[in-house]
């Protein structure tokens, strides 16, 4: 970046092995998130700007996440991403409807990652025999499964006759969750610990266990790691994290769903935005969902603010050809993902305005 | 580098655009939102709809100047069909105008039911005309739901009163067959409860078939209906998905004259793709069909004459073009309600409420609206949100959509006590205390 490291001499291993080794990181992500969590409710921006922008943004950068590290990290390949999210809203919202009890939101939402977990735990088993396209191809088995068992199994949708569910009258620690700036302060503090961990878990030696099965599952095995654990754990973690994104986008997005809302364009979308942002990277998962949430939204309504007046319906169409053309722009131009584009961003500012 | 400040710079502005969005508009203008799809799988049914809803905003305040002089500003947004995207375009446009959005128009059931939820929050009336919830009718519960002409329930009530008629009274339907073909969402599950209850009732026999989204794959489904070889089949479906059916019943020799469609599934784009296929397939009609009333003489004259309507002039008296100007009219005519007790002045979001609530269209007025013969007098109570509950049957003859039945209204002896259940139920999951309908002015 602008500023140069020269002069922070680290001392122990700790200090090296740091997230963030370098002070002015460090201040800048802190700075990052307390103005994440501070200016919106201060500044008092409109009510869209949180429930269509900063919200989705968040819940589907957790989901990225998790598909990241599967993906991104252990090397297996997922298109089930929609379902794991299903499983995760729908045992949220079972819980809460049927334990009156428990209606703090967070209880809830771990308790829908954890049933992510399991059953990505079961999907993840095929993952020991087969590899690559044709574990996609598995996946792609369970997002169709589950996709079946929410629509049919009337049970799981509290037998509502057009197995649309609702929610509603939601608290966490005992705070109502009315309002779009709380739902906002909920999600930014459940994606910010989540990414946390996240990101302590890939550079820990789980992680590297994760990272050697990607790079040669054989070598990984004859140098110790054990698949069915590495790659078991690895489904369950990304599991997790979708499923609470899931329940999130369920429960503080839409309020009501149907299965349709998890079907698999949505996995589609997740690993569009986990390639487009970097495999193998947290902050590319922000990154490339940003992307992908973002642009449509923009590009729809930027002929309003440029005050060009259009059909409505060129306007969409014209959004499909830009987004496309961006996506396959940005693939070309860095395969690696924005996360790389950042990095070298980073790289040749630290040499500017003097490179070699 | 270069790319990487290409993309820091466009995030930039994307974001200052963001915060900068949201335009002033005129102090005297009523705005209304339009969420509509003109792109997507179900396009070739959204347009005509959408159209007819513009055409009809575009005449009030042609030809009238507006509603008692405010002036309708109508923006739409396209939500492709998508609940998500339905939603974004939902909360872009509730904010706008002097008022804000008087009532919303999802034309999606999932839109629907994702508004059901903020609609008390924000105080904006869903009107779900023709589609949603069926128990939403129920207003003591669902105060701003406005199911107004018809829900699904009532839609399947009056076919099976036509099909039960057609076999010589309930008694005959015992050990029929009775398939429904329907799109796997909310909207195609709805009719799946009153239809159970029906068979209870009469003793025939029923077998719900789900068409995955968007329903060009049917093979599956039609060789069950081959096998099983049904008496009745019903149809609930929306856009390609209709006419992948019929052209599926075609190929399989199911007979067309024993299919109902759902009003959905009974407008031009539905059948001209079956091309002969298609001829003798029934619908019923959210109470008007196709063709042109004295309303589309001012259509022509105040709109397509000077060149602003929405469409080509072949294209206006389709039956989904219609619908979207009937939807236009209650939206209007509600706010015009809402007026006489809250004053010529665009109205907010509760006001319009209270003008929906209070909607009663005589036959004087729809004749004075110029849609004599489009629909039947209406009128909105606090616990019946739908107004009206009645519907004919229409069937293709290869060319245009004849009307084959007398009016029929849905059996409320069946309805009242299913919407009330399933109301109550809705009302204990989300803790509401319902209103109390008999203090209600």
């Amino acid at each position: 970046m602008l500023y140069r490291e020269a002069g922070q001499f680290k001392t122990s291993y700790d200090a090296d092995q740091a997230i963030f080794p370098i002070l002015q990181d460090r201040i800048f992500v802190l700075a990052l998130i307390a103005i994440a969590f501070l200016a919106p409710p201060a500044l008092g921006m409109s009510e869209y700007l949180y429930t269509e922008i900063l919200i989705p943004f968040l819940i589907f950068s957790l989901a990225a996440v998790g598909l990241n590290i599967l993906v991104g990290y252990c090397g297996q390949v997922s298109l089930g991403t929609g379902g794991f999210m299903a499983v995760g809203a729908y045992a949220a919202y079972n819980l809460w409807l049927r334990v009156p009890a428990v209606n703090d939101l967070v209880i809830v939402f771990l308790f829908g990652g954890l049933m992510a977990a399991g059953v990505g735990i079961l999907f993840g088993l095929p993952s020991l025999r087969i590899k690559g396209f044709y574990l996609a191809v598995a996946t792609l088995a369970a997002q169709f499964f589950l996709d079946w068992v929410f629509a049919r199994v009337k049970w799981l949708t509290n037998y509502t006759p057009s197995g649309s569910v609702a929610v509603g009258n939601l608290s966490a620690f005992g705070i109502d969750i009315d309002t779009p700036v709380a739902r906002y302060v909920l999600i930014l503090a459940i994606v910010a610990v989540l990414t946390l961990v996240a990101k302590n878990l890939v550079r820990g030696h789980i992680g590297r266990s994760w990272m050697a099965i990607r790079d040669m599952d054989i070598a990984a095995e004859i140098i110790g790691f054990r698949p069915l654990r590495t790659k078991l754990l690895a489904f369950a973690v990304s599991s997790f994290y979708v499923g609470i994104a899931g329940a999130m986008y369920g429960f503080l997005r839409l309020g009501a769903w149907e299965p349709l809302a998890f079907d698999i364009n949505r996995s589609f979308a997740i690993l569009f935005m986990v390639i487009i942002g970097g495999l193998g990277s947290i902050l590319g998962s922000f990154l490339g969902a940003a992307f992908i949430v973002l642009t449509p939204i923009i590009l729809n309504q930027l002929p309003g603010w440029l005050g060009i007046s259009m059909s409505t319906a060129l306007i969409s169409h014209l959004e499909f050809v830009i987004f496309g053309a961006m996506i396959v722009f940005f693939l070309i131009v860095e395969p690696h993902g924005l996360a790389r584009l950042w990095a070298i961003a980073k790289e040749k500012l630290r040499l500017w305005p003097f490179p070699h | 580098m270069r790319w990487g400040n290409v993309a820091i710079i466009g995030a930039a502005l994307a974001a200052g655009g963001l915060a900068a969005a949201g335009p002033a508009s005129a102090q005297n203008e009523q705005f209304i939102p339009g969420l509509v799809y003109r792109t997507g799988a179900y396009a070739p049914n959204g347009i005509p709809w959408a159209n007819g809803v513009a055409d009809y905003y575009n005449l009030v305040n042609e030809r009238d100047g507006g509603i008692n002089g405010v002036k309708i500003a109508y923006e739409e947004c396209d939500t492709a069909y998508a609940t998500d995207r339905g939603v974004e375009c939902y909360e872009r446009l509730k904010g706008k105008g002097s008022t804000g959005a008087p009532f919303v128009n999802p034309l999606s059931t999932g839109i629907t039911f994702a508004l059901t939820e903020k609609a008390p929050i924000d105080k904006i009336p869903v009107i779900s005309m023709g589609y949603g919830r069926s128990e939403s009718r129920d207003g003591s519960v669902f105060t701003w739901n406005f199911p107004l002409l018809g829900t699904y329930w009532s839609a399947a009530d009056i076919i099976m009163q036509h099909i039960a008629k057609q076999e010589g009274g309930w008694d005959k339907l015992k050990g029929k067959k009775i398939v429904l073909v329907y799109h796997d969402s909310p909207y195609g599950k709805e009719p799946i409860a009153l239809l159970t209850k029906r068979a209870e009732m009469h003793g025939f026999e029923f077998t719900p078939l789900p068409v995955t989204h968007p329903g060009v794959e049917q093979k599956a489904t039609w060789l069950q209906i081959r096998q099983s070889r049904p008496n009745y089949v019903l149809l609930w479906g929306w856009g390609v998905m209709n006419s992948t059916s019929i052209k599926e019943a075609a190929a399989v020799g199911f007979p067309r004259e024993k299919m109902y469609g759902v009003w959905w599934s009974g407008a031009e784009p539905d059948v001209r793709p079956a091309e002969d296929g298609a001829k003798g397939y029934n619908a019923v009609m959210l109470q008007h069909g196709a063709g042109q009333f004295a309303v589309h003489n001012d259509i022509k004259k105040f709109v397509y004459d000077k060149g602003k309507g929405a469409t080509k002039w072949d294209e206006v008296g389709e039956v989904l073009y219609n619908r979207g100007m009937i939807n236009a009219m209650l939206g209007v005519e509600a706010i015009r309600t809402a007026q006489k007790k809250f004053g010529n002045k665009p109205m907010t979001g509760e006001q319009t409420r209270w003008g929906l609530e209070h909607l009663a269209l005589s036959a004087e007025d729809i004749k004075r609206l110029g849609f004599d013969g489009m629909i039947r007098p209406i009128k909105v109570t606090c616990s019946d949100h739908e107004g009206s509950r009645a519907g004919r049957i229409q069937q293709w003859d290869g060319k245009q959509w004849k009307v084959v039945s007398d009016w029929y209204e849905a059996d409320d002896k069946v309805l009242k006590p299913m919407v009330e259940a399933a109301a109550k139920k809705y009302a204990e999951e989300k803790k509401i205390t319902p209103r109390d309908c008999s203090k209600e002015s």
